[in-house]
């Protein structure tokens, strides 16, 4: 019953973010323009308030509804696969991996870093990187996850990983062209514009692809809860679900982070809101609460970052840890208790 | 159901640590297994739940060898109980329970009205039915034990092992826990295998004793039978053995 309600009440407010954030931004127009542009009657009087609506507002929001929803399944997936509730994407230095991955083919191969002005081919390249990147942090936490036996020991890990990797990032940055830097910089900020409307089918396949699979892992990764011995001892494959963790966090991360920059503390947080609104760790509810978390989450930033109006955007990572550090703080003070 | 040890080596690639064993496991016993730390009371239990490789030997169970039962078939033969300390948030005792259930599940884990009574069966057989909505974290280390066992129950395995379920708890709490294993074994026909230090315990309860010693055979009978043989498994300056009561006393 007060599953039901959680998740119907997550939905409504993803929905009603996804509209406020529809209806509001820099550039203030009208609700009754904007619901005749979206009902596609179009703006005969204001083309440019057409060309906000469809080519900026819609493909922003989508990504931030789909970028909140993969970053999150990815913290909760990493939290439940290292049993370590502080474990998430950017703490365990898997953004850091696609950042790297990103920083080589925009800074080496000297492309722009804003994913719209990419051709298709340098786009896949982009996301291919990231998602290598990603997946060579993942698999090393995963072997070493296996001879550190501290939860806290991993985490400084994952740390070590992600200052190795900006290191590398640093000394690319170091050979690159001033505007390879610049561009790099900006997107570091974290932004959820930089899909285009052409390219924004790309996001959905692939973010949809990554959280269709956190789905069909529900059942491993309730026997997970348990560790991995009595995992194992259910008659989970432990190989076979590592794999596909692997993939599952890889991809979810590498998209979000090649779409939007590497986004802070949203995968750290997330998982913890919907854990405290079901009370339950139960995979089967937990999945698509934290889903619905993590997309209203994001649109709600994306809300914020457009406050300002005409005198710019703030950077979404400007936005996530004022909302995150404080429940990652509450989450340290219930385990020390 | 039986379980076999035949001439079974135990370790780790390029390290024995034990063997070679041969034993039988018989179902509607309880069986303590004992020796000294170090001795591979552990690994013993790891390989017989297939968690690593025999060395060398084999063990049969349901007429086939371990090592070529499925991980899947092998999820309904054999439960465990360990000394991990589960405590993860968010896990009621009814959820830990209802998990012993998943080799039978579907794909989506969901579980079904027969696992739902399985899972209340289990609950009501090892006493812990007024705190099923508790979380497992506000558990005290012998309630959790008792859930971990119910566990076992919910998965329905014919084989139960335990390694060091009396850990940990306050003496009337594994008085109550090898009792509550004895009756699974005598009332149940479960075939449970624990391992524990706790000597004049095992020796009032246990139908078998498998006792283990560094440079010494695997012996196995029972505790009176092996009394005899009992101080060479426990060298100890400080304390003889009284064979007629089943302890040991201090000198």
């Amino acid at each position: 019953m007060r599953n039901t309600l959680v998740i119907s009440g997550l939905a409504v407010l993803t929905l009603l973010f996804f509209a406020v954030s529809l209806y509001s931004g820099s550039v203030s127009i009208p609700v009754p323009a904007i619901t005749d542009i979206l009902l596609g009657k179009g703006s005969p009087d204001h083309p440019s308030w057409q060309f906000i609506i469809i080519e900026n507002r819609i493909p922003q929001s989508v990504t931030a509804l789909l970028c909140g929803a993969a970053l999150s399944v990815s913290g909760l997936l990493l939290q439940t696969a290292f049993r370590n509730p502080l474990a998430g994407p950017s703490v365990l230095g898997i953004d850091s991996g696609a950042h790297l991955g990103v920083a080589v083919v925009v800074l080496v191969a000297g492309g722009v870093v804003s994913t719209s002005s990419l051709t298709i081919g340098g786009f896949a390249l982009v996301i291919l990187s990231a998602l290598s990147g990603a997946m060579v942090v993942m698999a090393l936490l995963l072997f070493l996850s296996r001879l550190l036996q501290n939860n806290v020991m991993l985490l400084i890990a994952g740390m070590m990983v992600g200052y190795i990797a900006s290191s590398l990032i640093s000394l690319l940055n170091f050979r690159a062209t001033a505007e390879g830097v610049h561009a790099m910089a900006l997107w570091g900020m974290g932004s959820f514009s930089s899909v285009s409307l052409d390219r924004l089918p790309y996001a959905v396949v692939i973010i949809c692809l990554g959280l269709l699979l956190a789905f069909l892992l529900m059942k491993p990764l309730n026997a997970l809860l348990l560790g991995d011995n009595y995992a194992r001892n259910l008659g989970i494959s432990l190989r076979r679900t590592r794999t596909l963790l692997l993939l599952t966090t890889g991809l979810l991360t590498a998209a979000s982070t090649a779409f939007c920059g590497p986004i802070g503390f949203i995968g750290l947080a997330v998982p913890h809101i919907a854990r405290l609104l079901l009370g339950s760790a139960n995979h089967r509810t937990l999945l698509p609460a934290t889903l619905l978390t993590g997309a209203s989450l994001a649109l709600l930033c994306n809300i914020i970052s457009t406050l300002p109006g005409e005198s710019g955007i703030i950077p979404i990572n400007v936005i996530t840890p004022v909302i995150g550090a404080p429940i990652v703080l509450w989450v340290i003070l219930r385990i020390e208790k | 159901m039986d379980c076999q040890l035949k001439d079974l080596v135990i370790g780790y690639p390029g390290h024995a640590v034990a063997g070679p064993l041969s034993a039988t496991l018989r179902q509607g016993e309880l069986c303590c297994l004992l020796g000294a730390n170090g001795v591979g009371k552990s690994t013993l239990l790891r390989t017989l739940a297939a968690f690593q490789p025999a060395l060398a030997g084999e063990i049969w169970l349901d007429g086939q060898r371990l090592k070529e039962i499925t991980p899947r078939h092998l999820s309904t033969l054999v439960g465990i109980v360990l000394t991990d300390r589960v405590r993860t948030a968010g896990v009621t005792v009814r959820d830990l329970v209802a998990m012993g259930r998943s080799p039978y599940t579907n794909f989506w884990g969901k579980l079904t009205e027969a696992d739902h009574r399985q899972v209340d069966q289990a609950i009501d057989q090892v006493g812990i039915r007024p705190f099923t909505e508790r979380q497992i974290a506000t558990l005290s280390d012998g309630e959790r034990q008792k859930v971990m066992i119910a566990k076992a129950l919910a998965q329905g395995t014919p084989v139960i092992l335990l390694d060091e379920p009396t850990a940990f708890l306050d003496f009337p709490s594994k008085v109550e826990i090898m009792l509550l294993l004895r009756e699974l074994a005598h009332g149940m026909g479960k075939t449970l295998l624990l391992s524990t230090h706790d000597l004049d315990l095992a020796l009032q309860t246990a139908d078998r004793l498998w006792l283990m010693g560094r440079d010494l055979p695997l012996a196995v009978d029972s505790p009176r039978e092996l009394a005899a043989a009992l101080p060479d498994y426990f060298p100890s300056g400080h304390l003889s053995f009284d064979a007629e009561h089943l302890r040991f006393n201090l000198l």
